[in-house]
């Protein structure tokens, strides 16, 4: 189980880092063992800023992220390292995540040379192999080459054969999918769905919210680093409260329904977020009143495990 | 018909070899058509939207006609195509967010563009000016630098940089693949709107992204591997589509209201062809699961309906 309590990240900006931007600001939210917990929001809501600071790339401000109980932030050494044995990430790009100038097995050796040296090299390629196998590759045909020889899909799917030769627990999938093709992108988010049944737990960041609901049970939507709306993902899809989440869904392009005519609010302000002052949506919500402007909405419980953060949220007629 | 292609081939040159990008294609484009151009990556889509405006090698003329409101388009020819490049046909590249030069504040590199098109920019100005405000830029923004815009804002401003002169064909190269829904939906909508006031007389969206072309385009051609699979209108390539290429494609999207657990969904087992030597006849027999001995040549673009058009010796045989 992996825990955020008000985790927050500032970056100081301005010429003499002077002004503080809030990348993420108070998130707390849990994911349970073997469920897979979709991360939405659009670029610059800090979505991957969580998955880096879960996966110990860059430093918390404040709070506190555990796994199982145990806080991730003063992990060290050898502690670091059995962290890193049960918490894995995979990010969009797969082509940028291998050195091209070497084979894109050495992922694998490299796995082995760290975390498994007392195995040995002829039962090691027995599970390299099986492993592969697993998520829907054939051995023969994609190991020896180099990663320009593999297309995308192929790649993205060592990165989970590699987190699944550790035996993590938990994975992050930064956008995992975006750069794969419709006819292959769909494989590989099956393959993850598969991996739930392990017991794998899976922080799944993504913007494309058809997606989110096709893979989770647990949906957390974020913007400017503040949590919008977060629960059970039936309750958020069918029933979306906040105007923010509302305005995604009607964003969303569908193939059984055409856009509405309403417009979309589309960003206006050409400066970052510096300031915390009130909702931090107040700029763009149609039914925000004067008190949003200088009081943050806190995070209420609307119905079992459905949290909105924001008091005037109520079901469009 | 503002866009005429026909018997389109183009290559890419290689050490090893030509090639094969785009093969064979056919189809025209309508006054106030948006055409939807979609399919995998490596099928050829973008081959066909930059050979129509910028051929430079490695890329290849091999043969074809295309021709732009009845007057023949000289592809082939780089100075040549000066004339039609940005006043009558212009792009909105792929790389939208890096396009305009970072040393230039966005008004002066705009006045340096239409000097070279020997167009007067104090005499556009007013027009740019309406038409930022049409996809809801501050006129202020002509006095920024490109950095000081988020990559929503400066996709909204290319396009209207790209679309300044009126061109007969715009085409629209991935403009919503790197924004969020809010903003992909916001500009998708805004490239209507440029084509019902003439800001464009039409349009051609290069895509991988179907449900996008569902909401803006009336006709969306697919394409695989370098040949046209299918062109129809868009209701009819989403609701009732023929070739098996497009009905894997299309059953295999995600729709927002299905769940893993409910339904599971499909790919399509295989992966494209390289086109460095590609298979002889159809390029999707491969992964077809009708695939049968007559697919080793090359299936004709045949109109099965009016405005309906498929390349599928399955369809050929049903309408012999």
């Amino acid at each position: 189980m992996l825990k955020l309590e008000n985790v927050s990240k500032t970056y100081k900006v301005g010429t003499f880092g002077g002004k503080e931007l809030h990348a993420v600001n108070g998130v707390s939210f849990t994911v349970q063992d073997g469920e897979v917990a979709a991360l939405i929001g659009e670029s610059g809501s800090g979505k991957s800023t969580i998955g880096k600071m879960i996966l110990r790339l860059i430093s918390i401000t404040s709070g506190t992220i555990s796994l199982n109980g145990v806080d991730i932030a003063p992990l060290r050494g050898t502690a670091l390292k059995e962290y890193y044995r049960k918490v894995q990430g995979i990010f969009q790009d797969p082509f940028s995540s291998y050195n091209p100038i070497f084979k894109a097995d050495r992922i694998f050796q490299i796995v082995h040379d760290e975390f498994y040296p007392q195995v040995d090299a002829g039962e090691w390629q027995q599970k390299v192999e099986k492993t592969l196998r697993d998520v829907g590759l054939n051995p023969e045909h994609v190991l020896n080459k180099y990663p320009h020889q593999l297309s995308g899909g192929q790649l993205q799917r060592f990165l989970i054969a590699r987190a699944l030769l550790l035996d993590i627990e938990f994975l992050v999938a930064d956008e995992i999918i975006s750069m794969l093709d419709a006819s292959t992108r769909i494989d590989v988010l099956n393959l993850l769905a598969e991996l739930k049944k392990r017991g794998l737990s899976i922080l799944f960041i993504t913007h494309d919210l058809s997606l989110a609901n096709y893979i989770s049970e647990r949906a957390v939507i974020l913007y400017h680093g503040c949590v919008m709306e977060m629960g059970i993902t039936e309750k958020i899809f069918a029933a979306p409260l906040h105007p923010y989440t509302q305005m995604l869904m009607a964003s969303v392009p569908r193939l059984d329904q055409k856009w509405e005519a309403a417009t979309t609010s589309v960003e206006q302000e050409t400066q970052p977020l510096t300031e915390l002052r009130g909702c931090v949506y107040y700029g763009r919500c149609p039914i925000a009143v004067k008190s949003c402007a200088s009081e943050q909405p806190p995070l209420v419980e609307v119905s079992p495990d459905h949290l909105v953060a924001c008091p005037y949220a109520r079901r469009p007629d | 018909m503002a866009l005429q292609v026909e018997n389109l081939t183009l290559y890419y040159q290689t050490l090893r070899g030509d090639v094969h990008a785009l093969e064979n294609a056919t189809f025209t484009i309508a006054d106030g058509e948006i055409m939807g151009l979609a399919g995998e990556s490596g099928c050829g889509k973008t081959t066909l939207g930059h050979g129509l405006i910028l051929l430079v090698p490695p890329m290849k003329y091999v043969t074809g006609q295309v021709t732009l409101d009845g007057e023949p388009l000289p592809i082939w020819d780089t100075d040549k195509m000066d004339a039609f490049r940005f006043s009558r046909i212009s792009i909105i590249p792929q790389y939208a967010m890096n396009a305009m030069n970072p040393i230039r504040k966005i008004g002066k590199m705009i006045e340096e563009l239409l000097t070279a098109k020997k167009v007067d920019y104090q005499a556009v100005l007013p027009e740019l000016k309406r038409r930022l405000e049409l996809v809801k830029l501050p006129p202020e923004v002509l006095k920024m630098y490109p950095i000081e815009l988020s990559g929503g804002m400066k996709q909204r401003m290319v396009m209207v940089i790209s679309s300044l002169l009126d061109p007969s064909l715009l085409i629209a190269d991935e403009i919503t693949s790197a924004l969020d829904v809010a903003s992909q939906k916001a500009v998708a909508e805004m490239l209507v709107e440029f084509r019902d006031q003439g800001c464009c007389k039409s349009a051609m969206v290069i895509t991988h992204d179907i449900s996008i072309l569902y909401q803006i385009a009336d006709s969306i051609l697919i394409m695989y591997a370098g040949q046209l699979a299918e062109k129809a209108t868009t209701t009819t390539i989403i609701h009732a589509p023929r070739h098996p290429y497009t009905q894997l494609l299309i059953s295999s999207l995600p729709e927002i209201g299905v769940k893993y657990t409910d339904r599971r969904l499909s790919g399509i087992p295989g992966k494209p062809p390289l086109l460095l030597d590609p298979p002889t006849g159809c390029r999707f027999k491969a992964r077809c699961p009708v695939a049968f001995e007559k697919c080793n040549e090359v299936p004709p673009l045949i109109e099965v309906e009016p405005g309906h058009f498929i390349a599928c010796w399955k369809e050929t045989e049903r309408h012999a």
